[in-house]
């Protein structure tokens, strides 16, 4: 697939490398807090506290054929490690299990040839991502076509992630002679979670200030769609593991609009509406204004409001009745609302970031997230970008 | 969806169409404001691990550029 990416040079014109060139390169990390009483792991009652660092690195490189057309080349691999409060409550021995902490690493490869002539650009992917109990698969393509005039684009976008869920039951729900959380992830039966999606998106220029973004999407979900660990206590006191359809059919739609206000401030706004046939209908608004304190430095602050419906499968803790098929104590699929507020700080001067030329670009973010279910959290992003 | 909600999803359809088709052209040397790396149609680098955390915590995901399934969130 990337035979195409030799590092031979030809005919060279003067301005257009036919070498496989660096382009840039981002780094993003971030640490992840948060803490609430809610956990699905324990029945809908319980610590949901969890931190999580994640490390991000973006490489992109380019270079153009023979026929004038741009190949790029996007490698990414992220690596998170998490320790979670709940997730250790699936052996009910604090601190003991294996699950108490996990890495997750997921690498992707993205390669895309835009002709500029033609305003097009045809593009697939792969990537991967593993942890402990769970392995998944993607590919993706997609094709772009930009107008007559260049002020709009269309893109058509095909993925598929394909799934594998190690079924590690909580302890007392364990068959006897299967293993005890600390062993060997073949230890454990799996089952497969598949996820296939559309996704459709239209971007135009309006004037010189303002562009729009119209984006569809179109999911289909098939497998194993619960988690194996997530208990359910009916009202009779017994516990059940988690039990969820084997379909889910999500369709969210989206509306970007970004205004540029006089020389310094630009609006960034975002709603979406989502709906899906588990019940949740969900709304999503975000606003974010970065302000241009000089040409190479602004400050961004952010709100974002968020409103769902609950999954029709949900009930708290020891409400769930024998009588019903499906049935979930998972506070993330219930009724609520959150809160996500923040600012971030970018600096991108000419010379570099600190004098250092290669150091293009440093944003630093930091945002707070209260959910009414009680649910809480803190998240600080800094973003590197290498030229 | 109740008979008000249809009508307000169509009228906001309508008007999406209608802001749609009055653009004008502007050329690429016009593009100044429009091409300031804050006015990029779409979730910035730095919001990645944010739309991944609010992916996992709440029912609703996609239609934001990024994945739409798949990936555990089990945590």
């Amino acid at each position: 697939m990337f035979a195409g990416f030799g590092q031979k040079a030809s005919s060279d014109t003067t301005y257009k490398s036919r070498k496989l060139t660096f382009e840039e390169a981002n780094l993003v990390s971030s640490y992840y807090k948060q803490d609430g009483n809610n956990s699905a792991v324990t029945g809908g009652i319980g610590t949901e506290k969890l931190t999580d660092i994640a490390n991000v690195i973006d490489v992109k490189l380019h270079r153009w054929d023979k026929k004038d057309r741009k190949q790029s080349l996007d490698v990414e691999i992220g690596i998170d490690h998490y320790t979670s409060a709940s997730s250790d409550r699936i052996d009910l021995k604090n601190n003991s299990s294996a699950s108490h902490a996990d890495t997750r690493l997921y690498p992707s490869v993205n390669w895309s040839r835009e002709n500029e002539q033609k305003g097009s650009t045809i593009g697939i992917g792969v990537s991967l991502s593993s942890e402990f109990d769970y392995r998944s698969i993607g590919v993706n393509a997609s094709y772009s076509q930009k107008t007559k005039n260049r002020n709009g684009e269309f893109t058509a976008k095909a993925q598929a992630y394909l799934d594998q869920v190690s079924l590690i039951l909580p302890t007392e729900l364990r068959p006897p002679g299967q293993g005890n959380g600390n062993d060997d992830e073949n230890n454990y039966p799996k089952t497969s979670r598949n996820s296939f999606s559309g996704s459709f998106s239209y971007t135009q220029i309006i004037n010189q200030r303002l562009q729009l973004g119209l984006l569809l999407d179109v999911i289909y979900q098939q497998g194993y769609l619960s988690l194996p660990f997530h208990r359910v206590y009916f009202a009779n006191g017994s516990v059940h593991q988690e039990n969820l359809p084997d379909t889910r059919m999500k369709i969210p739609v989206a509306l970007r609009a970004n205004y540029f206000i006089g020389d310094k401030i630009i609006l960034r706004s975002y709603y979406r509406y989502y709906h899906d046939d588990w019940g949740v209908n969900a709304h999503t608004f975000n606003l974010e204004v970065p302000v241009k304190i000089t040409p190479f430095l602004s400050i961004s602050p952010f709100y974002r409001y968020y409103n769902q419906t609950a999954a029709k499968y949900f009930a708290p803790y020891q409400t769930h009745t024998a009588a019903e098929q499906f049935y979930t104590s998972n506070y993330d699929v219930s009724k609520f609302s959150s809160n996500f507020y923040g600012a971030g700080f970018r600096v991108a001067p000419p010379k570099g970031v600190f004098g250092m030329q290669h150091l293009n670009m440093l944003e630093l973010r930091y945002g707070r997230y209260t959910r009414t279910t009680g649910l809480n959290s803190n998240i600080i992003s800094l973003n590197l970008k290498f030229k | 969806m109740s008979k008000v909600t249809t009508k307000n999803v169509s009228m906001a359809a309508v008007a999406i169409v209608f802001t749609f088709c009055s653009c004008t052209t502007v050329k690429e040397y016009q593009k100044n404001r429009l091409n300031d790396s804050e006015m990029v149609v779409s979730p910035r680098k730095i919001e990645k691990t944010e739309i991944s955390f609010q992916t996992y915590r709440e029912g609703a995901s996609g239609a934001n550029g990024g994945k739409g399934g798949g990936g555990c969130g089990c945590n």
